[in-house]
């Protein structure tokens, strides 16, 4: 058996009509970081070395929701979160509300190393990425024009649906998002998941949030058992609607119906995306101890690639038209 | 139909010294929540009303780590995090770092009810707080003389330890033998309280609410606000967890007793025994949990937790240790 990794560059309500010039740097992107991820598992680094760097290379790309290119807040600001797991170990780290943290991952990672803590959160991670000498920059970095634009949008949508006197999104207990003009989704966030030949998992996952959300306002991502999570069976990233995996303790459950009910990967993971969660909220990746690989997703795309050591491997965003 | 029942904690992990008096204040307050509790139940209120309205009296009440009463950080502040499950249809709601709201569960449940969220923090959380009208205080409201005294206790147990050059999880210089989360157990306070409820319609609730480590990092968060770790409720149970954060993030605790009942079809009492056998590993953690079936449970691998449970076929019990 040998290794297998997959990462995701979000998943959403995006859109069959996008354009090549919003589709061709993403898809282009997905695989350099898939090649990144190749070339250190053919070099023997770890699986948890290799989810932290294929992620901080995504939060690095400003398409993605993370780091560079993640979405606002209200307040126009950026609220960064990660969080990584090692399958063989069980050790965690977590951060949220990270605004001058260059790469999210990393932190996350440390404050699992070197801290007897697990989640470090807003001033507190802030204050720590300093003791550690991470590197910091000025919170303009992360902002781009085209999340400015998507909160603007997010804004007025939000301002029509007050017009009509509808609850903001009291529903959002409805979970499914509005389409937006130009086609983009609100939600999105990045992740990897990666086994090696002797069935050691890692999974990694890291976000900037939800378009628009409050600040303060902490999603999936950094909730061990929601957005990431990973033991001796399998390891999972999600993306989607951050409330709704919470809820739906998305990555601890693929694991779970593995491990109590002998289903394989595949079918854990279909279960949970198609049938635990509300449709056009959630999607994952997944690798199973074995070397399986799953990327399931109710949405209508996700951006993701995976690969395997036999030479496997496949860029896409939705479900029938894969790009290589 | 089977009837309601309902379980309390105060945290698990306590002193094996703790004086007598102590001890007695601590039953007083379960039994008093416990009754809370259950004049509520048979009045009719739901499980998630019923579950806020005892946490908050535990959180008003000094004895335990939670409001009032909660464990200091390094900076001698209070910074306390909470959350609620309402098992019906899985909704869920929490805050993290909030540092002058009374009630930190009932914060958690208008984020819940109020807000497009399910976890608000820190700053964000003390805004929304705001906008909600609820009751906030001064952060020194919540500061206790015996947490400060446990803070400058528990601040010379780690400079023993860095004295040693030892690094903070692994001390072996110190004289208590028993520890939890890194520190010796006689300065450790207890973390954390919790209420899980299944009301007369089989509805199961949770919740829980704590200050958190004693000297911890500032913006630390522990598992009490995590949904899955430290609070879960769905159709089939409602649970609370208290012990080690590290230990119940992990192993995703309070989701991983209704994962036993529902996938591997455990009773309550199984899955709970389960879950604190197999899941702890080092660890040292309790819960409480009901079921669907008016069932109560709780569970520990550490030494004593202060809980109470009650059902509605008059079966009331209180307890410390073993």
């Amino acid at each position: 058996m040998g290794w297998a990794i997959a990462l995701h560059g979000g998943a959403g309500d995006i859109p069959y009509s996008l354009t090549p010039e919003r589709r061709q740097p993403r898809e282009e992107a997905l695989r350099h970081c898939l090649q990144i991820g190749i070339k250190a598992l053919n070099s023997k680094f770890t699986p948890l070395d290799v989810v932290e760097l294929v992620v901080r290379e995504l939060e690095n790309i400003p398409h993605f929701n993370a780091g560079r290119g993640s979405v606002l807040t209200n307040k126009g600001t950026v609220e960064m979160e990660a969080s990584i797991m090692d399958g063989k170990t069980m050790k965690c780290g977590a951060v949220s509300g990270l605004t001058t943290v260059v790469n999210a991952v990393s932190l996350a990672r440390l404050v699992m190393e070197n801290t007897p803590h697990i989640y470090l959160a807003f001033d507190g991670a802030e204050d720590f990425a300093r003791q550690q000498g991470v590197e910091t920059v000025d919170s303009s970095h992360f902002i781009t024009p085209e999340n400015i634009e998507r909160l603007n949008q997010a804004k007025d949508a939000n301002r029509v649906q007050i017009d009509y006197t509808q609850p903001i999104q009291n529903d959002t207990k409805n979970e499914t998002e509005p389409p937006f003009a130009n086609g983009d989704s609100q939600i999105g966030t990045v992740g990897c998941v990666a086994v090696d030949s002797n069935g050691n998992l890692a999974s990694a996952t890291s976000t900037g949030g939800l378009v628009n959300k409050m600040v303060g306002r902490i999603g999936d991502t950094p909730v061990i058992g929601a957005g990431t999570y990973a033991n001796e069976f399998c390891a999972v990233s999600a993306t989607g609607k951050g409330e709704a995996i919470i809820r739906g303790t998305v990555a601890r459950d693929v694991a779970a119906l593995m491990e109590f009910k002998g289903l394989s990967l595949k079918e854990a993971a279909d279960i949970v995306v198609q049938e635990r969660t509300p449709k056009g909220t959630v999607g994952l990746v997944a690798v199973s101890a074995a070397g399986e690989i799953a990327m399931p997703y109710n949405t209508t795309g996700m951006f993701r690639a995976c690969a395997t050591e036999d030479g496997y491997s496949e860029v896409a965003i939705w479900p029938d038209t894969k790009i290589e | 139909m089977a009837g309601w029942a309902i379980a309390v904690h105060g945290g698990a992990g306590v002193d094996p010294n703790l004086p007598p008096q102590r001890q007695e204040e601590a039953k007083q307050l379960l039994t008093h929540c416990l009754n809370l509790g259950i004049s509520a139940l048979r009045s009719g209120a739901s499980a998630v009303d019923v579950v806020e309205l005892v946490v908050r009296q535990l959180e008003t009440d000094p004895i335990f780590n939670s409001g009032r009463g909660s464990a200091l950080t390094a900076k001698g502040t209070v910074e306390m995090e909470a959350s609620i499950m309402d098992g019906t249809k899985r909704r869920c709601g929490a805050v993290s770092g909030v540092s002058t709201v009374k009630n930190p569960v009932s914060l958690a449940r208008l984020v819940m009810e109020k807000s497009p969220h399910s976890y608000l923090a820190f700053a964000g959380a003390e805004e929304f707080a705001r906008q909600q009208g609820v009751e906030v205080v001064d952060n020194e409201y919540f500061i206790t003389p015996d947490n400060v005294g446990m803070l400058k206790l528990a601040k010379e147990a780690n400079t023993i330890m860095f004295d040693y050059r030892i690094p903070t999880e692994k001390c072996a210089g110190l004289e208590s033998p028993v520890k939890m989360n890194g520190l010796p157990i006689s300065v450790y306070a207890p973390e954390t309280v919790g209420c899980v409820v299944v009301d007369s319609e089989g509805r199961c609730a949770a919740a829980t609410s704590t200050g958190g480590l004693m000297n911890k990092m500032s913006g630390r968060i522990g598992d009490s606000p995590l949904i899955g770790a430290g609070t879960y409720a769905c159709e089939v149970c409602g649970v609370s967890c208290t012990g080690e954060g590290e230990a119940i993030i992990r192993g995703t605790l309070a989701r991983e007793v209704a994962a036993v009942m529902e996938y591997k079809d455990l009773g309550l009492q199984e899955a709970v025994d389960f879950v604190i056998k197999h899941r702890l590993d080092e660890g040292f953690a309790g819960l409480i949990a009901v079921s669907n079936k008016g069932e109560v449970a709780y569970g520990f691998n550490c030494n004593g937790m202060f809980r109470g449970c009650a059902t509605e076929n008059g079966f009331m019990e209180v307890g410390i240790w073993e």
